[in-house]
């Protein structure tokens, strides 16, 4: 089984990002990788969880008063989405359509950029509201644990389209299944942070 | 001082671990023990219900790691005199044995019995020694019973107010014996750490919060070397974290009441020429950060002097001379890196202070006193 | 690359090791760079001691000796001891499990670059305007009023060599849980693998909150952020809370791998199978798991209240347990062995008494209570000093003997070494056991100078001494070292002579690919299994002989490390100087597109012929 090797639909292995040990290396690295992910992020929430709403005496903002709800809402539904496509991309390249996972994984970066300008227009408008990084306790914890999750989507939507650009041509190998597999696994897990930032920072702050 | 301790150990180990046996044990490591350190300062020499248990946890705690270290030594020395190769000969294959469940199982238990010895007065003294529920106690005509002190910790001094006497002190802690003396603690500007080692553990003095516990003095201090029992920054916070020392004066309930009225009432008047110009250079230069009277509250800028001439250092750690107490003034960052009092020349239009004034400043602040 | 033993200039043999990802060059790399630091800290600990051998010194100035206390704790802990425990799990962890290389070489080969750009970084500090001086524990309140650029280094080195560290964390653990030889089965890896993979572990889960820390850090003090300032509703606690879910297992990265080593020294010494070989297993795993739930006995004194500390007070004895367990074992591996007392054999010898003082002072910090009384006093520098030199130090140092043949085929005097053995033992305990009673005489950590007044002289004095007894012990070894190198004599494999596992049945010099063809394993302690069958290569293999697949060098990785070493000084000078933001921005962009280049072009690595491993072979017989 060597990187080089030409597959058919019918030749192509199930698990084409687990054949070689290079693959099998690199999604189970990728899973550690994530393991401690999760624990950073774990330390982002906890601090901010302890820093939310706190600020120098007669501070204007709280979560109460600064969040929109419909904006983020918004914002969910094309992360959540985002990650629907990369399954579909997945589900491709495991039948071997190089075109199909190609274009679900570019629908994937489209609904990505998306989110990621809606992102940049909310910070905007809170930066504009007076409530800049180094406002306070609170904006400085906010604007850390979101900002360090837009830029890990930042860097998620430059690694696929480093990834589609490279390989337009080249179509699957084993060489390159594994890189394709494991970038639709960072994608499900920013995907999956966000569902606890939307949850916990969001939710929680205008209901909560 | 090792082998007093080794002894000991093996003397108990001899004649079995009876209880009583762990207490004579107990007892020869408090005699050896207590030889080291002074005793206004060392933690083996507990002058205070906290500090004391705090050492009956550590005497039991060595007591029951020494019980450990022997049965390890013993093991261990008999398996390197008799296992050497050139005792069991070059060329033997020693038996490959994988293990023991029964020795196992022996050296999980009998720790865990030996940590559950040691963890309940644990558990106990740490709910005992957190307990700061007395502090609010009042008596029936509403005064408050017990003593509390608020305690600032500032670059590189500590502030004492007293705030149910409505007096505050600096560098020095006034407080009854035989009762407990409650503490709040926090710091002005970077965290410290409170502790007074004879009269038990520390706390720490965190910048966005106030910390509580109490201590008992049942000594005074009046028979110790200098009068005082010594306190000690035991957190970085700079340069000069090692010279933070603080004293402790402890007297009985009688004189302390005594002392807390003198030091409301004293209203300070220089004696003799040379403090009267003193105390002019200092109501220009000085007042502006350094009270002269103890009655007040906490948040000065700089320590609080009412009781400066009864004090037995400069800055905290210089013998109280006139000699020292010039070259602080003249130079005080020198003598305590980081320190935040001004050098003479900005306080002073520019200039440092002549050698007449700074006669007169020395003279006029080693009269500052409510004792004499 | 696939013909082997040639001849190389200087330049090229440079341009190779700066190029490689061979896991045993890159060993080599981890301990040099290891043992400068290791000097560097030492250096810093002499003058340390030298400030307070007498009262009153005056030989250092207080604002200098917290530089030197905040670099010597850092450097011994980040760029000292961690990267030569990651030097001998480099050289020895594959070999054991009878792998060719790590699972990521290229990443194996970035996280040393970080982890040695982090630490020129941290140490460029002296040079440019003053090193940290905030403790190695950086307390927030103080980091963030000390002034200058100091803690700005610490939190930018550190940021960068832990990423190193942590990339290395990940390496070891999927290599050792994908690599094993057919036959290496979790419960036949030998314990240094073990513990290497525990450890491991460990990297994964506490160096993220380091990060975050650090970041935060780096936030408040360059980028305008309030974590820590109270004033804006920060709050410093959640630094120490941070550090020390990452610090306290720290010591267990450390010291399970110190673990790992004696446990190879106690049986191989004592020619006898690791007594008690499952249940060091489950300690292990149980020691670093309880590691995790203990971090605030960091913190007792900082006003958790007595809930909390009570639980983590019994926490931490609980872990006594595990580790009385591993003493146990030890004791009872050599217990019935025939134990030669050669010079890694001293040292396990020396470590037993002078870690279980360390783990009973452990025990006794874990009362809450009486941990009032000795936090942050000299009692606690003498338990950490007991723990990581008695055990950490004593470690490497046994493990720079023992794998000296296995890394460089030639054998460090023996002599010397028993001399730098006893002059190092003796002098550690000479300089750490006065200063329990230090701490009990009331004496605080970190006090640049103390009064005479206060009956502690006698004691810094005889510290001060023991620390002079070190530093000759450290300078003997470099001469070992020195002379050893010159002298070059070869050894061959197995010059212990009685190697129990793999990394001893490989022949030397150590081909680049490490195993012809891959081993097969048949039980713990296989290679001890082959020879008592008289099996004379030493090894019965799972594989004919075929094709060698090998990942290609790379100048990569010092690249991408060099982008974020320039990175750090743009970070460092923002909102100062007019150019630190273009640094950044030059800093990060060398880092991502190094990334990218990796990523795009296709790197196959290459096959060595069944014909070239013959030769080579051949050669070596």
């Amino acid at each position: 089984m060597d990187f080089n090797t030409k597959y058919t639909p019918q030749s192509w292995p199930d698990h084409p990002e687990q054949v070689t040990l290079e693959g099998k290396n690199k999604f189970l690295g990728f899973w550690l990788f994530l393991a401690g992910e999760t624990v950073l992020f774990s330390s982002l929430f906890a601090t901010y969880l302890a820093l939310k709403n706190k600020g120098p005496s007669g501070m204007e903002f709280s979560t109460q008063t600064l969040f929109e709800l419909p904006l983020v809402f918004v914002m969910t539904m094309i992360l959540l989405t985002s990650s629907l496509t990369s399954v579909y991309a997945m589900y491709h390249m495991k039948n071997h359509n190089f075109k199909g996972m190609q274009t679900w994984l570019a629908i994937t970066v489209i609904l990505g950029i998306a989110f990621l300008c809606l992102e940049i227009y909310e910070f905007n408008h809170y930066v504009h509201l007076g409530f800049t990084y180094g406002q306070s306790a609170f904006s400085t914890a906010f604007f850390t644990l979101v900002g360090t999750h837009g830029l890990h989507v930042a860097i998620g939507l430059g690694w696929i389209i480093l990834l589609l650009i490279r390989n337009a041509k080249r179509g699957f190998s084993l060489y390159n299944a594994p890189k394709y597999y494991t970038a639709s696994l960072y994608w499900h897990f920013i995907d999956v942070v966000w569902v606890f930032i939307f949850t916990v920072v969001y939710l929680m702050g205008v209901v909560g | 001082m090792n082998t007093t301790k080794k002894e000991g150990f093996d003397l108990a180990m001899m004649k079995g671990l009876k209880k009583w046996r762990l207490y004579s044990l107990l007892a020869v490591l408090t005699i050896f023990l207590s030889g080291c350190g002074e005793e206004y300062l060392s933690t083996l020499t507990p002058a205070g219900q906290v500090g004391k248990e705090q050492f009956n946890l550590l005497l039991l705690s060595t007591g029951i790691m020494a019980i450990v270290i022997v049965v390890v030594l013993i093991i261990y020395v008999l398996a390197i005199v008799k296992f050497r190769r050139s005792k069991v000969g070059e060329n033997v294959i020693p038996k490959q044995v994988e293990g023991s469940m029964t020795l196992e199982i022996i050296w999980t238990v009998i720790p865990i019995l030996l940590l559950i010895v040691l963890a309940i007065p644990t558990v106990a003294y740490t709910y005992k020694h957190a307990d700061v529920s007395g502090m609010t106690a009042v008596d029936a005509e509403g005064n408050k019973e017990a003593v509390t002190v608020n305690v600032t910790a500032k670059l590189y001094w500590w502030e004492f107010e007293y705030p149910d006497l409505g007096i505050v002190t600096s560098q020095e802690l006034v407080v009854p014996t035989n009762e407990k003396v409650y503490f709040n603690l926090k710091a002005a500007d970077v965290k410290h750490s409170f502790w007074i080692p004879t009269a038990g553990g520390k706390m720490d003095t965190n910048v966005e919060n106030v910390n509580q516990f109490y201590l008992t003095f049942d000594k005074e201090s009046a028979g110790l070397k200098d009068g005082v029992f010594y306190g000690k920054c035991a957190e970085l916070c700079g340069p000069s974290h090692a010279l933070m020392d603080f004293k402790v004066k402890t007297i009985d309930r009688k004189d302390f009441d005594v002392w807390a009225e003198t030091m409301k009432t004293t209203e300070h008047v220089a004696q003799g020429e040379l403090a009267t110009s003193g105390e002019e250079i200092f109501t220009t230069s000085c007042i502006a950060c350094h009270a002269t009277s103890g009655a007040g509250t906490a948040g000065g800028v700089g320590p609080n002097l009412a009781t400066f001439g009864d004090r037995n250092r400069v800055a905290g750690f210089m013998d109280l001379t006139e000699e020292n107490v010039k070259n602080w003034i003249n130079d005080p960052e020198s003598h305590k890196p980081g320190n935040l009092m001004p050098q003479p020349e900005e306080i002073n239009n520019g200039e440092k202070f002549s050698e007449e004034q700074l006669d007169a400043l020395a003279e006029y602040l080693m009269g500052l006193s409510v004792e004499k | 690359m696939s013909s082997i033993a040639k001849k190389k200039g200087f330049g090229a043999s440079l341009w190779d090791y700066l190029t490689t990802v061979d896991h045993k060059k890159i060993a080599i790399l981890y301990l040099a760079a290891g043992g400068l630091f290791f000097v560097i800290g030492g250096i810093e600990a002499m003058l340390i001691r030298i400030q307070l051998a007498k009262p009153d010194n005056d030989f250092v100035s207080a604002g200098l000796f917290n530089e030197i206390i905040t670099m010597h704790g850092t450097t011994m802990i980040f760029l000292a001891a961690m990267p030569l425990l990651f030097a001998f799990m480099n050289a020895v962890m594959p070999l054991q499990i009878g792998a060719r290389d790590v699972a990521f070489p290229f990443l194996n080969a970035l996280g040393f670059w970080l982890f040695l750009f982090g630490g020129l970084f941290l140490n460029l500090s002296w040079f440019m305007g003053g090193a940290p001086d905030a403790g190695w524990t950086s307390y927030a309140s103080l980091s963030l009023a000390s002034e200058g650029h100091g803690v700005d280094f610490y939190a930018l080195g550190l940021q960068v060599s832990g990423a190193g560290t942590y990339i290395a964390g990940i390496n070891f653990l999927v290599t050792i849980i994908n690599m094993r030889a057919p036959g290496m089965t979790y419960m036949r890896m030998p314990l240094f693998t073990w513990t290497t993979f525990v450890a491991s572990a460990l990297i994964l889960f506490a160096f993220p909150p380091l990060t975050v820390g650090l970041f935060f850090l780096i936030f408040d003090r360059m980028f305008g952020g309030n974590f820590f300032d109270h004033t804006m509703g920060g709050n410093t606690i959640i630094w120490e809370h941070l550090f020390w879910i990452f610090g306290h297992p720290e010591v267990y990265i450390l010291i399970l791998p110190a673990f790992g080593i004696f446990s190879e020294i106690f049986s191989l010494f004592s020619r006898k199978r690791l007594f008690g070989y499952s249940s060091m297993v489950f300690a292990t795993v149980l020691i670093g798991f309880l590691g995790f739930m203990v971090w605030a006995h960091h913190m007792f004194t900082v006003g958790l209240g007595p809930t909390a500390n009570a639980i983590f007070s019994v926490a931490t004895m609980a872990i006594a347990v595990p580790t009385g367990m591993k003493i146990f074992n030890w004791l009872l591996t050599i217990w019935g062995g025939s134990i030669k007392v050669t010079v890694p054999m001293l040292y396990a010898l020396g470590f037993i008494p002078s870690f279980v003082a360390g783990g009973v002072t452990g025990i006794m910090q874990a009362a809450a209570p009486l941990d009032y009384q000795l936090h942050d006093s000299y009692f606690i520098v003498a338990h950490f000093h007991y723990v990581i030199v008695g055990g950490v130090v004593l470690a490497i140092l046994a493990a720079v003997h023992l794998y000296w043949p296995l890394m460089f085929n030639q054998m460090l005097s023996e002599k010397l070494g028993k001399w730098t053995f006893w002059f190092f033992f003796i002098g550690f305990h000479c300089t750490f056991f006065i200063q329990h009673f230090l701490g009990l005489m009331g004496m605080p950590r970190r006090v640049f100078t103390f009064g005479a007044d206060q009956g502690w002289d006698t004691f810094n004095l005889i510290s001060s001494l023991g620390a002079i007894l070190m530093a000759i012990g450290v300078i003997i070894l470099v001469v070992n070292v020195i002379i050893t190198i010159v002298k070059n004599e070869k050894v061959g494999n197995d010059p212990w002579g009685d190697g129990r596992t793999l990394e001893w049945a490989i022949p030397q010099p150590i081909p680049f690919y490490n195993f012809k063809q891959t081993p097969l394993v048949r039980g713990l302690d296989t290679f001890w299994i082959e020879k008592q069958e008289g099996n004379k290569e030493g090894m019965t293999y799972a594989e004919p002989l075929s094709d060698i697949h090998m990942p290609n060098g790379s100048i990569i990785p010092l690249v991408m490390s060099f982008g974020l070493f320039v990175a750090s000084f743009g970070a460092l000078y923002n909102g100062e100087k007019d150019w630190a933001i273009p640094v950044l921005v030059l800093g990060l962009a060398i880092t991502f597109a190094s990334m990218a280049i990796r990523s795009i072009k296709d790197d196959h690595g290459f096959h060595v012929h069944k014909e070239d491993i013959l030769k080579n072979e051949g050669g070596n017989k």
